[in-house]
């Protein structure tokens, strides 16, 4: 068995795959950890108020909770298509 | 003084039973006084990996609703007369506990003495999980070196820190350790499987403890002896290590390197 065929048989590294993939996902999941359980459904029916006039993907809607001293504030942030809107309804 | 401990996970089959049997059964070769509780209810298992599952006459189900007394169902231990185990019902369901009622048991077996409760959590996040955890001072999550076990522990971290007594009253949370089990570090050296740090790293806790993947472990449960009381077993040394440094002693890791093999023989064929 030749050098090459030595690396070349030797098994891919998929645990630093699941390395970073888990960090993405762990590090998303606390940050929704302790926010409202009511997020998720706002989020989707303001998609869908949204989509009345714009078109956009779910994942265009950012919502957040952030502490604020002694306030909680719901931040809010809707990505818009680059192209021309187009207004739908 | 009782302390009570939670062996939790939130994904299946990582060895929480496994774990809670041969801590309860350290800790009482040390002299302490334990009682090892199955919160697995439907599914009763600790029985068998402790032995015992001919002696079940009464289980924690009948104790909360007090069809028969605590001490009635403890279960002495056949090897250390101070560890008694408290089965699970195999004929309720989950929805049979109560938060009071273990609140009441955990209460009773202060009162009798025991410095250690050990609960060993059923799998998942509903009703038998968590009142396993909602009362415990320290928690033991037992993490495998794959994705979605790693994924549902920090799920479960969450959890302890705030569906908890500890968590609702403001004391942040249960304390948790993480025990990293059916560890393989010919396959973490490969690059197919997780490290030690990885884990450490995603999870940002250290781990106290690795029990390597070993077959004695499954022989250890057919003859239903905790594989801690196996002196020769490398899962049974990594336990009594992983409870030594629970109760505050630092020693260092063994058995989490893989054999070393020469440049001829990786090239060669093993
Ligand atoms: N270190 C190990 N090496 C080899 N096998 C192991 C090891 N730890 C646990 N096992 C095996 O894994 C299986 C599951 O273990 P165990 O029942 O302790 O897990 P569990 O987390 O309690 O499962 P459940 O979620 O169903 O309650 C068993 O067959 C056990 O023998
Ligand atoms: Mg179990």
């Amino acid at each position: 068995m030749g050098i090459l065929d030595f690396l070349k048989s030797r098994p891919k590294n998929t645990a630093t795959i699941a390395k970073e993939r888990l960090r993405i996902i762990v590090a998303q999941e606390r940050s929704s950890r302790n926010t409202p359980d009511y997020l998720p459904m706002l989020r989707t029916e303001l998609l869908a108020v949204i989509r009345k006039y714009v078109h956009v993907d779910l994942d265009a809607i950012n919502i957040q909770v952030e502490r604020d001293g002694e306030h909680e504030v719901l931040e809010l942030s809707v990505a818009l298509p680059e192209h021309k809107t187009d207004t739908t309804a | 003084m009782t302390e009570t401990i939670v062996v939790t996970s939130g994904k299946g089959g990582v060895g929480k039973t496994t774990t809670s049997a041969s801590l309860a059964t350290g800790l009482a070769a040390q002299g302490k006084k334990v009682a090892v509780i199955d919160f697995d209810v439907g599914l009763r298992n600790l029985d068998l990996i402790m032995g015992c599952e001919r002696r079940v006459v009464y289980d924690f189900v009948n104790v909360i609703h007090q069809e028969a007394t605590l001490k009635q169902a403890l279960i002495r231990d056949k090897r250390h007369e101070n560890l008694f185990v408290l089965a699970a019902s195999q004929t309720r369901d989950k929805d049979a506990l109560t938060q009071e009622g273990v609140q009441r048991v955990l209460e009773e077996l202060g009162k009798e003495g025991f410095d250690y409760i050990v609960c060993d959590s059923p799998a998942g996040i509903e009703k038998g999980a968590s009142l396993a955890m909602y009362f415990a001072d320290r928690a033991l999550v037992v993490v495998n070196p794959e994705v979605s076990s790693v994924r549902d522990s920090d799920r479960i971290l969450g959890l302890l820190a705030s569906k908890t007594r500890k968590g609702e009253s403001g004391q942040g949370g249960v304390p948790a350790h993480l025990l990293l089990t059916r560890y393989n570090p010919v396959r973490v050296e490969s690059g197919q499987m997780l490290g030690i740090k990885d884990v450490e790293e995603v999870l940002g806790l250290p781990v106290i403890g690795v029990i390597p993947e070993h077959e004695s472990v499954l022989m250890a449960s057919n003859q239903g002896v905790p594989v801690i009381l196996d002196e020769g077993s490398l899962a049974g040394q990594a336990y009594v290590d992983a409870i030594a440094r629970l109760l505050g002693e630092s020693r260092p890791m063994r058995f989490i390197d893989a054999p070393k093999k020469g440049l001829f023989k990786r090239m060669f064929g093993s």
